[in-house]
């Protein structure tokens, strides 16, 4: 009874705190973001109110000091968005009050749900809501940092293996989609009974090249939490992502052409030409800057507090320079991050790594949430036109375009896999194809010249429901029920990850004994040709690692960690860990763990802790020892350590152990810099470490 | 097809292939094209030099116990029989096959897999992989990157991890289970081989 009245207080707290914000963000309304409006836009005027705050003392006469003054027109548009941003929070927090929610339910759905009571609200007293979804602000603010984090985070390795798959649904796929829904909606125009026949041709092909594109930010944000298996994954993933080029290019074809009278052969050629320039322009921008990036890092061991910022401002600049051509910027930024994240994470500093990731994920979050949110607050406030057939067939046909692309695309893709998608897979693959806020943000900014735009609105705010409540919240119950291959993604032990090089390697001899290419191939040329030229040059303490030695390292630390924090008391596990001690010059950047061993004798009621640590050099480094002498009879340790000029250190320790006394350990950190934050209570290892990840080791899913 | 029917008819006993291994005689022609452009002085048997003429074989940091595995203990050459058996284990596990547990296992299960696995690791064949084996093994994969220590530890670390029965040694089954969620079917096979 107790925490639940508790809990019951803290939800009234909660609901007075979004009220009252809500309240608060009516007369914010009207001045919001005021970008250049594309012309004929939907929007009511909005009502006039005063140009700036109450003055004080209006009607003084006298010139007394004013005591009290305020200034709402300054601060006006930035506190207006903390404000949003906070409540779109806020409303986040909320949800997960109810664990069981969250659970059945994404929170995207959430979101659109409370975006649309916001929305009711400030409709029924006319209020215009902030254009976060207008074009500018959609493409330029809110898109990238999805995206980056989308990028960052992609498992590499099995991206890589099925990167033939992955473009061949992306382009091919989104192709069938946009041309099949768009001849079949031009089909169904004729018939009279729906009114609809003014829609032409080019404007159906337009429409339907803008909703058959699956959107990255409603994918993602359900698939996250199902855990489908790899494979189904990558696949989903890697496809929301790189279908933008076919999106943006077909975009702009229609576009162009359904404001001319009719369309030529020749346009047909340059629009496949532009698809290549959009494509590979996209991934070669990506990548340039990403190595640029990486080179960047190399020299910025000394301004370690600005070194996050390489990463967000390049990525940044990518995608800008790409929306500068015109070219595919999703996919600029996604190679980018991907390009980046192998070279960079070597380069940094530890802490500035994981501030990284941290700041990378919380934008991501930020900008997802807001989306959704407003998707729901925009369809309340936006004029609509209905019409019941034009949308349930598109509806429809959606649906069974995208099901019969998947399994035609799957069949001539199957006899190039080494796993093959079976049916069950299939089916998610189709079911999985969300649409989402940038079908909308690209359906709001078409032309006036279209006659029935609002049609369209309606539509594709229809669409990205359907799609995201009723195939997003059934997507979990469907994949248990018909027991999809799942996957586990706890798979870091050692153990694995030897025996999994040693069957790759196996698997590279066989392979090479048959004759035959293979992906194994490429992947080898491209490790030797990273190892022996990019490295060196985008890597400032070039030393390669196997992905095996990397892994050790970070399990260690990760087994140091726990025990450090279970150290107390009664402890009666007697496991050991072997040490690693070994001696060779450390530079200054990376923040190498050497050697860790640590070790618990039973009953531990008398913990001494001799602790020595001596330094001896102008760049402050120290050198910890922690030396934990167990056990109820006398062991004696002593160590001493000595680091010259931050580069060699060298330690010694001795140790009298006499019988009975079960081990002894010894503990040395060596860094420069951030001795002092490698904190002991940095108990949760979820990947915030840096995540030695490379082209070798297996996928180990961040977070 | 002419070419296919009249190297068919060159292989002994195709169809005891067929069956044992699940090849399709398609596939065993490739193979014996192969078996044939390996062995440069036609004798009809493969000798370890001649895997050791494939290049990328020879860079190979297990490249040698690859080979090995193709040589059964005491022979020094390899006819076309055995070379099709082994590479059967990589074909990819067919799905309809029915468990029948009177026929022996097929060449491509997952247990099969492992085996083959497992024997590069075991050279002495003891049913173990010891500490020595293991190091071996890390030697020839890290190479250079690591020093012996670091080498040692991990092989410590390693079998720690794996082993139940503390013999210090990984028996099959610890090996089996250690991978048992991994998917060794997708990682252990080859994708022309279907």
């Amino acid at each position: 009874a107790q925490p639940l009245s508790e809990w019951a207080f803290t939800r009234h707290r909660l609901y007075f705190l979004t009220i009252g914000l809500v309240l608060l963000n009516l007369p914010c309304g009207s001045y919001t973001e005021i970008p250049p409006k594309p012309p004929g836009t939907v929007t009511v005027l909005p009502p006039v109110t005063p140009a700036e705050g109450p003055q004080a003392f209006p009607d003084a006469e006298n010139s007394n000091l004013p005591v009290f003054t305020m200034n709402y027109a300054r601060i006006q548009v930035p506190f207006e968005v903390t404000l949003w941003v906070l409540l779109a929070s806020f409303a986040k927090i909320g949800f997960h009050v109810y664990h069981k929610i969250t659970f059945w339910v994404p929170e995207s759905c959430l979101l659109i749900s409370i975006g649309l009571m916001v929305g009711a609200i400030m409709h029924s007293v006319h209020e215009e809501p902030p254009a976060v979804l207008s074009y500018n602000v959609f493409f330029l603010f809110m898109l990238p940092p999805i995206v980056l984090e989308s990028g960052y985070f992609i498992p590499t390795r099995p991206f890589f293996e099925n990167v033939g798959t992955v473009l061949w649904f992306a382009v091919v796929g989104t192709l069938w989609n946009s041309i099949g829904i768009g001849m079949s909606l031009y089909a169904v125009c004729q018939i009279e009974a729906f009114e609809v026949q003014d829609i032409n041709l080019q404007e159906n092909m337009l429409f339907a090249a803008i909703i058959s594109a699956v959107d990255p930010v409603a994918v993602l944000s359900v698939f996250e939490d199902v855990s489908v298996n790899e494979q189904l994954y990558i696949v989903v993933f890697g496809e929301c992502l790189f279908n933008d080029a076919v999106t943006v290019v077909l975009y702009n074809m229609f576009n162009f052409v359904a404001e001319m009278p009719e369309v030529e052969p020749v346009d047909v050629f340059l629009g496949v030409a532009r698809f290549f320039v959009v494509g590979l322009g996209g991934m070669g921008f990506g990548v340039i800057f990403g190595f640029v990036a990486s080179f960047t890092t190399r020299f910025t061991s000394n301004v370690r507090e600005i070194e996050p910022l390489f990463i967000f401002m390049y990525s940044y600049l990518a995608y800008l320079v790409a929306e500068l051509f015109s070219i595919s910027s999703i996919m600029a930024i996604v190679t980018c991050a991907l390009t980046m994240k192998y070279y960079v994470e070597e380069n940094v500093s530890q802490r500035s790594c994981t501030t990284i990731r941290h700041v990378v994920k919380m934008l991501g979050t930020i900008s997802e949430t807001l989306i959704f949110f407003f998707l729901g607050v925009v369809t309340i406030t936006t004029e609509h036109e209905w019409n019941w057939g034009y949308i349930m067939f598109t509806l429809l046909l959606a649906l069974v375009w995208r099901g019969l692309g998947v399994l035609v695309l799957t069949q001539i893709i199957n006899p190039f896999r080494t796993i093959p998608f079976n049916f069950k897979d299939q089916f998610i693959l189709g079911y999985g194809g969300l649409r989402g806020a940038i079908s909308f943000a690209l359906v709001f900014t078409l032309p006036d010249s279209i006659g029935r735009k609002k049609l369209f609105v309606t539509t594709t705010i229809c669409m990205i429901m359907f799609t995201v409540f009723i195939q997003g919240i059934s997507i979990r119950p469907l994949i248990e029920f018909i027991n999809v291959r799942r996957t586990n993604r706890n798979l870091e032990t050692i153990n694995v990850e030897i025996h999994s090089r040693l069957i790759e390697h196996t698997i590279a001899g066989v392979e090479d004994l048959c004759g035959q290419w293979s992906h194994y191939y490429w992947k080898d040329k491209f490790l030797k040709f990273n190892n022996r030229i990019l490295r060196k040059i985008l890597i400032r303490d070039n030393r390669a690692e196997s992905s095996i030695v990397a892994l050790y390292k970070k399990l260690e630390l990760q087994n140091a960690m726990e025990i450090l924090d279970t150290v107390s008391g009664d402890i009666n596990a007697g496991s050991s860990i072997v040490s690693l001690q070994y001696v060779y010059p450390l530079s200054h950047s990376s923040a190498c763990f050497l050697s860790l061993s640590l070790s618990l004798s039973r009953s531990l009621s008398l913990a001494c802790s001799l602790s020595l640590a001596c330094s001896l050099s102008l760049s402050f480094s120290l050198s910890l020892l922690l030396a934990f002498s167990l056990s109820l009879s006398l062991s004696l340790s002593l160590s001493l350590s000595v680091s010259f000029c931050g580069l060699v250190t060298l330690s010694v320790s001795l140790s009298l152990c006499p019988p009975g006394c079960l081990s002894y350990t010894s503990f040395h950190i060596v860094h420069p810099s951030s001795l002092t934050h490698y904190p002991f209570n940095l108990n949760r290892s979820d990947g915030y470490l840096r995540n030695p990840e490379g082209f070798g080791l297996g996928s180990i899913y961040q977070g | 097809m002419g070419s296919t029917n009249s190297t068919l008819s060159k292989i002994p006993n195709v169809e005891e292939l067929v069956q044992e291994t699940g090849f399709t005689p398609a596939h065993i022609v490739r193979l014996y094209d192969r078996f044939e452009a390996l062995d440069k002085e036609k004798t009809g048997h493969l000798r370890p030099q001649d895997f050791g003429a494939i290049n990328r074989l020879a860079i190979n940091p297990i490249g040698d116990r690859i080979i090995g595995a193709f040589f059964s203990p005491g022979q020094e050459t390899v006819d076309f029989h055995s070379f099709v058996r082994i590479l059967a284990h990589f074909r990819p596990a067919d799905k309809k096959r029915p468990k029948d547990p009177s026929m022996p296992e097929p060449v491509n299960s997952r247990t099969s897999k492992l085996k083959f696995a497992f024997q590069l690791y075991d050279q002495d064949k003891d049913g173990k992989i010891s500490r020595a084996e293991l190091l071996q093994v890390l030697r020839s994969m890290l190479e250079m990157q690591v020093t012996e220590e670091q080498l040692e530890s991990i092989a410590d670390r390693t079998i720690q991890e794996a082993d139940l029965d503390t013999d210090d040694a990984i028996s099959f089954e610890e090996f089996r289970k250690s991978l048992e969620k991994v998917n060794i079917d997708h990682k252990m096979s080859i994708r022309f081989l279907r």
